[in-house]
């Protein structure tokens, strides 16, 4: 099946209560599909078509409030919409999973397949300082399994977290095993997970009150320092990636996403031609895997960043050491997807191969 | 009768409703939120829901409404509410969902959401505070400012040429068929305060019993925004918001 209906069916399966959504290519299948599967007669899941890309951010905002799993999904320019909301659900620490399944841009750019979201979904996005947790999927598979990883990773750090396909993960169509059906947690489950849930106020507790105002400076620092501190637990925790052939290798590349897919098999090419190349995936974009990158970068005589953009991970590989490995950057832009030669005629032609 | 005698419970002729804690309120004297938030928590109370009842607090003079009322609340972005309150009261339908808005976040801002809530008969209420003015951003002008009136960015008065005509979003909300009650009320005299109150009851009864949306809007003084006196507020209400804001039922389907 297409990635996006992988999306679908294993949010029914992992137990999602709320999903909330407004049609953009090219991830309307999400919706789609989760109103052909009507999960609101078998799960009690509520799917709601929202007027807007900023109401479905809100609607998740809300329904995360109340200590329901809730998820949203768009794409690019609609991604941008969601920002306020995004940093609201950050900032109020609230577990939920969005969806950016990226189209080229800027403006509202094409339909084609990007991934010129990397620093809109790493460094923020929206205003404040704060952090997402970003997954980035490399196969229809990984599509479907990050749902729920997604998830577990929002309870377990009360932190937003966002998958970062793009319109190649999303339209492919591959084989996928999808993940047992699991039933919603009930009211009681989720007043024990979530005993800072808004679900009206028994007389056995204090209000519950979700709010990101605090005027007093002081206390606004100090929750700030809060986030941070978790920022930096989920760092040392939850970094992931995906290595081939680094054992050796001379020459890595580092890609994510559908781009990976297309470098291993560059990297191929490359190895039946003498040239010893390694791949790095990041499977967690932030946290980024900058000690691994760091380790690598002694052994390397150089580093080729490749993505569907101007340059924009490249930045993050820069920072992960202080060496002087050289790194380069291949990137095709607009919708435009680059082929596993275009890569390998990059990799020789910058460091002269 | 002594002092003690007064306090005994069998003599209180008047108390403040417990839902309404001793915090002490930002709002000015005078203004209309203290009354509406007495009704809100009075109702709530008599209803039996503080348990089950889920507020949403929106962006303006009720942001911090989540002080005064002791239920469960949720801080909307500015304009939000009623997108947030339609996936709380979707996702736990057994729940009392109300938003709390003023007339800058209702019908500016967060128009769409208003309209669309309403549009798609959420079971929820909305308690709407319209006083034409936008009273935590210290006086500009709002989508419900009278024609001629002065605010802070309106300083010669609000133009119809350039700044369009005041936006009635409650006859608007009438005309959807997804609301089951709209009604316009105000809290200036100890009847208006009475029949608000029914009001909101009946709005918080219609989203308990699934009826679809009900929207109360309160016409309402804003004593710092307009710069004027209490007193002098509540005639100058009387006199120009009326007009424009009559108050009665808009709609109710629920009362044939």
């Amino acid at each position: 099946m297409k990635g996006n209906e992988a999306i679908a069916h294993a949010a029914v399966r992992y137990g999602v209560d709320g999903y909330f959504g407004y049609p953009i290519t090219p991830q309307s299948e999400i919706l789609e599909t989760l109103e052909e599967l009507m999960p609101w007669q078998t799960t009690g899941m509520v799917v709601l078509q929202a007027e807007s890309e900023i109401a479905a951010i809100n609607m998740v905002y809300g329904g995360a409030a109340t200590g329901k799993a809730c998820m949203t999904s768009s794409s690019s320019p609609g991604v941008s919409l969601k920002q306020e909301g995004i940093s609201y659900i950050a900032a109020g620490e609230l577990p939920a999973l969005i969806i950016n399944c990226m189209r080229g841009g800027p403006g509202l750019g094409t339909i084609q397949p990007s991934q010129a979201d990397y620093f809109q979904a790493t460094k923020g996005g929206g205003h404040g300082d704060y952090h997402l947790i970003v997954l980035a999927p490399a196969s229809v598979q990984e599509m479907a399994d990050f749902v729920g990883l997604g998830f577990d990773l929002a309870y377990q750090y009360r932190n937003p977290v966002m998958m970062l396909a793009d319109g190649v993960i999303g339209q492919m169509m591959e084989k996928v095993t999808l993940p047992p059906m699991r039933p919603r947690r009930t009211d009681e489950e989720i007043a024990l997970q979530c005993p800072w849930a808004v679900t009206g106020c028994p007389s056995t507790r204090k209000p519950n009150i979700m709010t990101t105002l605090e005027l007093d400076p002081a206390l606004m620092e100090k929750h700030n320092i809060h986030l941070q501190e978790k920022y930096d637990l989920i760092k040392a925790n939850e970094t992931r990636y995906e290595e081939h052939l680094t054992d050796d290798c001379e020459y890595l590349i580092v890609a994510f996403g559908c781009v990976a897919r297309i470098c291993q098999k560059a990297m191929e090419e490359a190895r039946a031609e003498g040239i010893k190349v390694g791949l790095l995936r990041p499977i967690t974009l932030w946290p980024f895997p900058s000690a691994e990158i760091e380790r690598l970068s002694h052994q390397v005589k150089g580093i080729l960043v490749v993505e569907l953009n101007a340059g924009q991970m490249i930045e993050d590989v820069r920072l992960s050491f202080n060496g002087d490995t050289p790194v380069h950057h291949f990137g095709r832009m607009g919708g435009i997807v680059m082929d596993p030669d275009e890569v390998f005629v990059a990799l020789k032609e910058k460091f002269q191969l | 009768m002594t002092p003690q005698d007064i306090r005994r419970p069998e003599n209180i002729v008047a108390a403040k409703p417990r839902l309404l804690n001793d915090n002490t309120m930002h709002y000015c004297p005078g203004c209309s939120h203290g009354v509406v938030h007495k009704l809100v928590a009075e109702v709530i109370e008599e209803m039996g829901a503080e348990h089950i009842a889920i507020a949403i607090a929106p962006v303006g003079c009720a942001v911090m409404a989540y002080n005064y009322i002791d239920i469960d609340w949720i801080e909307a972005a500015h304009g939000r509410a009623p997108a947030i309150a339609s996936a709380v009261k979707r996702l736990n339908p057994s729940r009392l969902v109300f938003t709390y808005q003023g007339d800058g976040d209702l019908a500016a801002i967060g128009t769409a959401e208003t309209i669309h809530a309403a549009n798609r008969g959420e079971n929820i209420a909305i308690i709407f505070i319209n006083n034409g003015i936008y009273g935590m951003t210290g006086g500009q002008m709002a989508p419900t400012t009278l024609e001629g009136m002065v605010t802070s960015t309106t300083p010669y008065g609000r133009r119809v040429e350039l700044n369009g005509y005041p936006l009635n979003i409650t006859d608007l909300a009438a005309r959807l068929e997804g609301t089951c009650y709209v009604t316009r009320q105000s809290v200036h005299t100890a009847a208006a305060i009475r029949k608000a109150k029914k009001a909101i009851r009946k709005a918080f009864e219609n989203s308990m019993n699934g009826l679809g949306t009900s929207l109360v809007e309160i016409v309402s003084t804003c004593v710092s925004g307009w710069k004027m006196t209490p007193e002098k507020a509540n005639c100058w209400m009387e006199e120009h918001m009326f007009e424009k804001y009559p108050v009665g039922d808009l709609k109710n389907t629920v009362e044939k």
